[in-house]
């Protein structure tokens, strides 16, 4: 009964019909009703790293930014270098605390007219709240998250795909490029951005046009090997890929420098959280975000305790097999002066320790 | 799909027993709601166990879970082919990817536990 009452309470992308008849399997994610896998999460991984998987990411929020004083508003409110960024880019970035906290992280398009914001789905409130609170008057915001859907086409066969079925503005884009097009005859935004470590697009449209663009490229996508994919694959290809995600390796107390996403702090504008950001950039902050390769089997999931010798150093933020590499592999946030890359830790798995070696948070990276 | 031969413990493992031998694994049914598993921690042979002993781990992508001894008996056992072959629990769980092999200390626990029909209710439920 409880359970009943729980997932009526969850909400639905405009694809969820399409999830059912293709048998996928369905969790609660982020307030949300989603599917964690179709096939299976290691078949789906493959696909995305040796064809193109496809992936219904509706429940992201996605907000309008617009008016005079909108770059100088984002300016105030990421550490990214907005006020450089150019019309037809986009920009990866945080929505960073006076306490140089992460109240979310960000891709944020600028269009000729508008920025849009591609926000976490269970930061919606929390980010609108956010950014209402701090928005001056000349800046208008739109919430469209409801009324967008949000489709991902990714992996190698992604341009060859995208090239049968979408017009020129949007093949034509390069990497964090952002143009509107047109994809089987409907007009939208599309992105080159995703969160695998592939080559691939970002497709934004009105929930009403979702399932026939979704069926479109499934349909299309079968000479390319194309295949749906899952929250459970979604979340193994970010983690080989360095790609951070919120709850995990950002939080409300934790900066983007401790998260180790330095290089994505390049504004020089007097941006939340600004002092103390840039003192940690300037002269290290105390913890910092590592990446494990574990050398056994066992996986190392969050929470678990990390170790050099009988020292207790950090913790694990995600851990996952690494399909593409054939390893457990983790991020974990770690004591900044006890460990450094290269070095042997030991992560603590029910009760036993076993050893696994330092490593950079991007553990894969495609070859061009 | 669920053999009739075989008996069930709620949390999912079955025992197919064979004269003086039960071979242990779990189900279809909760290797389907795993998903694919990636690694396997066995037991020791020799190991005694009572019945509700976790005696070994399962993990998939997404999670790791427990194993728990349907019976008690001796581990006499392990298939050892899961240390590089874990998707035999996934392709075929009730063959190829059984866990262990126990001989049963107490043969009359296999009344206590579910048989084949009750589990059938208990995962349709």
């Amino acid at each position: 009964m409880a359970n009943t009452l729980e997932a009526a309470a969850l909400k639905t992308t405009p694809l969820h019909a399409q999830h059912i008849a293709l048998k996928a399997r369905m969790v609660p994610f982020g307030g949300w009703d989603m599917p964690v896998q179709y096939s299976g999460i290691l078949e789906e991984h493959q696909a995305v790293r040796q064809a193109v998987g496809l992936f219904d990411v509706s429940h992201m929020g996605e907000f309008v930014v617009k008016g005079e004083g909108a770059a100088r508003f984002l300016a105030r409110m990421v550490p990214g270098d907005i006020l450089n960024l150019p019309i037809g880019k986009c920009l990866y970035t945080q929505f960073t605390r006076p306490s140089g906290g992460v109240v979310d992280d960000t891709i944020i398009c600028r269009q000729s007219d508008r920025y849009l914001l591609v926000v976490n789905a269970s930061n919606i409130d929390k980010d609108w709240a956010w950014l209402s609170e701090h928005r001056p008057a000349d800046v208008d915001m739109q919430n469209l998250s409801d009324v967008t859907a949000m489709i991902a086409v990714q992996g190698p066969q992604a341009d060859a795909l995208m090239r049968r079925i979408a017009t020129s503005d949007i093949t034509d884009l390069p990497f964090f490029g952002v143009a509107d097009g047109e994809v089987l005859g409907v007009r939208m935004t599309a992105s080159r951005t995703g969160y695998t470590g592939e080559d691939g697009f970002e497709l934004y449209m009105p929930n009403e046009q979702a399932e026939k663009i979704w069926n479109g490229l499934l349909e299309a996508g079968k000479d390319f090997g194309i295949q749906p994919c899952g929250l459970g694959a979604r979340d193994t290809l970010r983690l080989e890929a360095g790609l951070p995600l919120y709850g995990h390796e950002l939080n409300d107390e934790t900066t983007p420098i401790e998260s180790s996403l330095g290089w994505t702090v390049k504004s020089e504008a007097d941006y939340l959280g600004h002092e103390e950001i840039a003192r940690q950039k300037a002269e290290g902050a105390g913890k910092k975000l590592v990446g494990l390769k574990l050398l056994g089997k066992q996986i190392a999931r969050e929470g678990y305790a990390v170790y050099v010798g009988d020292a207790p150093v950090g913790k694990v933020a995600s851990g996952a097999p690494s399909p593409t590499l054939g390893y457990p592999i983790a991020t974990a946030f770690v004591d900044a002066k006890q460990v450094k890359a290269g070095d042997q830790v030991e992560v603590e798995i029910r009760g036993k320790r076993f050893p696994a070696e330092v490593v950079k948070t991007v553990f894969y990276r495609r070859s061009k | 799909m669920i053999p009739q031969d075989l008996k069930y413990a709620k949390s999912h493992e079955y025992a197919r027993i064979a004269g003086d031998e039960a071979t242990i694994g779990i189900t279809d049914y909760a290797a389907e709601q795993l998903g694919d598993v990636v690694f396997v921690e066995l037991p020791e042979v020799g190991r005694e166990l009572s019945k509700g002993d976790s005696f070994g781990v399962v993990e998939s992508v997404k999670a790791v879970s427990d194993l728990y001894a349907p019976l008690s008996g001796k581990v006499v056992a392990v298939n050892e082919r899961l240390n590089d072959e874990s998707s035999l629990i996934n392709d075929d769980p009730f063959g190829e990817g059984w866990i262990i092999k126990i001989a049963p200390s107490n043969p009359a626990e296999a009344n206590e536990i579910l048989d084949a029909k009750q589990y059938e209710e208990l995962i349709g439920g």
